[in-house]
């Protein structure tokens, strides 16, 4: 009897796909564009990619292109580990390795013709920018467009010419403000949540996306609800721990929530009580 | 039920042979290094006949039996997951190509496995595992192809041990499904052989026993094997009340007997690595002098600190919050996830924790204190 067989690991295999650009954004973040394996990969806002370098390991990262061009596959990596550390060092012909997408997506469908309200801090506009770019391509579908953007100091800033070209359009409203400004800055200082309550936004109409650090997206969102919007349209998007990213590994559960399979966006009304307990 | 028949003891060594000879792997107990384990067995002489195991939180023990019965133990440290989901493999193999890479994945060895002697807890335990590795939106390949043609011959356990509480989880003593064949033993009586009384669960499963000697059973063999089942749950000491119990520990995080249990755990990880349902792994790249990558996944358990590690450090830093995520994930989590529970009231977790810790007792207490807290609150 014939032992071994192969079983086609699809979802467990990652596929090469080469850098074609590497954009600098920040000191420790920089963007890679690359060729998808398949020529494409389409994606919905939110959804992440498990990356793959060789012989050091795979991370999940967000994928921050647009939407409507999924000819070329975009991630936003902050360097913090040893994986996107090795990804940093890359450059323009350098082959990743790639799954995905993985995870459920921003319910931009959840947007039409309600006033969108993205809330980004730090490195969190990057599983944002999607929404930001399917807004703008689909801007009929929504009422008024807020990006309100907070980062430690102004040299943390992401996307700063798209985040200026944006700001001088009149079908959307952009604010930043950092938590510390430095020698040259004129611009808002204070928490993100700052901004949130000058918004001029419909809250009972208006749908809100947060990303950031837990405790940002967690006061953030609380801000959201307090100033009227409805728990069950301010999103939120976890992070634990991934491994495999299709539910098999355990490593990303939060409380009974498998992130990887389930989210990684949730509702506040779901994500609330998560929020609420420490270390779960 | 297709119907069900009597083996004499000879007939089990001619069940093996017949398993055997159908190209099936058969894997059973057997005595090894002062445990029974799981490991291939040739012969009915390779079970552990005549021998019994003592257990009791933080104990086990092998003894001597009075008798010859070749089930007279229940389950030792080894369940079946490690047939099916191995506790290391490698699933990749990555060789550098110029500035890219090729990746070539591993065979998987997926000759048909029959699961010999099989505990009611431990038949359940598999089809909770099936849920999670084989009937989600994402099955694991590896997983299915080893478990696919699995034959089970399960038996009844005659003896609960003192750790044992499937009845709680109404998944056993004595197996309801999941099996192509049940046995269950009835030693000799004054003029009636050592014998097992036979359940057919299966088609496939006919199709083997008629390949053994067997006959139709007395009406005082059925009634024997029932007797026995209702015994088996009546002697059954160690209880997990199940009503509510996702809500009492999805609402009760910051209980604080989660600190108490806590000063006691070692996070050995003994439990989650002798669980017959904890799924969790980790995926490691590692390299070669050779200049080859490869990715081996490994049994993981929510008690370590790299568990959770994300940039800036473990999402569960004490232990109180990593024994918290291990129970609650196991007993209520899992129902929101898979449908089930994650228990099967095996009672691994409690004989193979070195601290003795037992996790009905950690439910009983917080479900008494909130219970009491509740009437409290009544009476005010």
């Amino acid at each position: 009897m014939s032992a071994a067989v192969d079983i086609g690991l699809a979802p467990m295999l990652p596929r090469p796909a080469r850098i074609t650009r590497v954009v600098k954004e920040t000191a420790d973040t920089f963007t890679l564009h690359l060729e998808p394996p398949d020529g494409k990969l389409a994606f919905m806002p939110g959804q992440f990619n498990m990356l793959y370098v060789f012989g050091v390991g795979e991370v999940p990262i967000s994928i921050s292109g647009d939407p409507d061009a999924p000819e070329v596959l975009v991630h936003t990596i902050r360097a913090v580990g040893a994986v996107t550390k090795a990804l940093m060092a890359m450059v323009p012909g350098d082959v990743v390795g790639v799954r995905g997408p993985y995870g459920n997506a921003w319910p931009v469908g959840e947007g039409m013709r309600r006033d969108l309200v993205v809330v980004a801090g730090g490195i969190g506009l990057a599983p944002l920018r999607p929404v930001i770019y399917h807004a703008l391509s689909h801007r009929a579908d929504f009422d008024r467009v807020y990006v309100l953007y907070g980062t430690r100091t102004p040299s943390d800033i992401l996307f700063e010419e798209e985040l200026r070209a944006w700001r001088a359009r009149f079908d959307m409203e952009v604010e930043l403000t950092v938590d510390r400004g430095l020698a040259g800055w004129s611009g808002r200082t204070g928490v993100v949540t700052t901004l949130i309550e000058r918004a001029d936004f419909a809250p009972e109409s208006a749908v809100a996306m947060v990303c950031g650090p837990e405790v940002m997206m967690r006061f953030a969102a609380r801000e959201l609800a307090q100033n009227g919007v409805e728990e069950e349209r301010i999103f939120v998007s976890l992070e634990r721990k991934m491994k495999c990213g299709v539910g098999l590994c355990g490593n990303c559960q939060l409380g009974p929530e498998l992130l990887c399979r389930d989210g990684p966006i949730y509702p506040y009304s779901r994500a609330r009580r998560l929020f609420a307990v420490r270390e779960l | 039920m297709n119907g069900d028949a009597v083996l004499e003891l000879t007939g089990l060594d001619a069940l093996i042979a017949a398993l055997i000879a159908r190209g099936y792997r058969v894997i059973g107990p057997r005595v090894q290094d002062g445990a029974i384990v799981l490991d291939e067995l040739q012969h009915a002489a390779d079970l552990p006949v005549g021998v019994k195991d003592e257990q009791s939180p933080g104990r086990y023990r092998l003894a001597p039996r009075s008798d010859n019965a070749h089930f007279g133990y229940v389950v030792g440290p080894h369940a079946y997951k490690r047939v099916f989901h191995v506790p290391v493999e490698t699933l990749f193999r990555v060789r550098r190509d110029g500035r890219g890479f090729e990746v070539t994945e591993t065979p998987v060895d997926a000759r048909p496995v029959a699961l010999f002697g099989a505990r009611a807890c431990d038949v359940a335990a598999t089809t909770v595992q099936d849920r999670v590795l084989a009937e989600g939106a994402h099955p694991d390949p590896r997983y299915v192809a080893r478990r696919k043609d699995a034959f089970v011959v399960a038996v009844a356990c005659n003896e609960p041990g003192a750790t044992c509480f499937c009845a709680s989880m109404n998944t056993g003593p004595r197996p309801a499904d999941g099996f192509d064949l049940s046995l269950t033993e009835l030693l000799p009586e004054p003029g009636v052989p050592h014998r097992f009384y036979v359940e057919v669960g299966t088609e496939r499963g006919r199709a083997v026993l008629d390949e053994v000697a067997h006959a139709l059973p007395s009406d005082e063999d059925r009634r024997r094997a029932r007797a026995l089942a209702d015994a088996a749950v009546a002697s059954m000491d160690k209880h997990l009340e199940t009503r509510h119990l996702r809500d009492l520990l999805i609402d009760n995080p910051e209980h604080p007997r989660w600190r108490a249990v806590a000063e006691r755990c070692i996070t050995c990880t003994s439990c989650t690595l002798v669980c017959p349902t904890c799924f969790c792994s980790s995926m490691d790249d590692v390299t070669s002098l050779e200049g080859e990558a490869e990715r081996v996944r490994r049994w993981d358990s929510c008690f370590t600190r790299s568990y959770s590690y994300m940039h800036g450090g473990p999402a569960r830093p004490s232990v109180e919050a990593r024994y918290r995520h291990w129970l609650t994930h196991k007993l209520a989590g899992w129902i929101d996830q898979f449908g089930s529970s994650g228990c099967v009231g095996c009672g691994r977790c409690i004989t193979w924790c070195p601290a003795g810790i037992d996790l009905t007792e950690e439910v009983a207490a917080i479900r008494a204190d909130v219970k009491a807290a509740r009437g409290a609150s009544k009476e005010a």
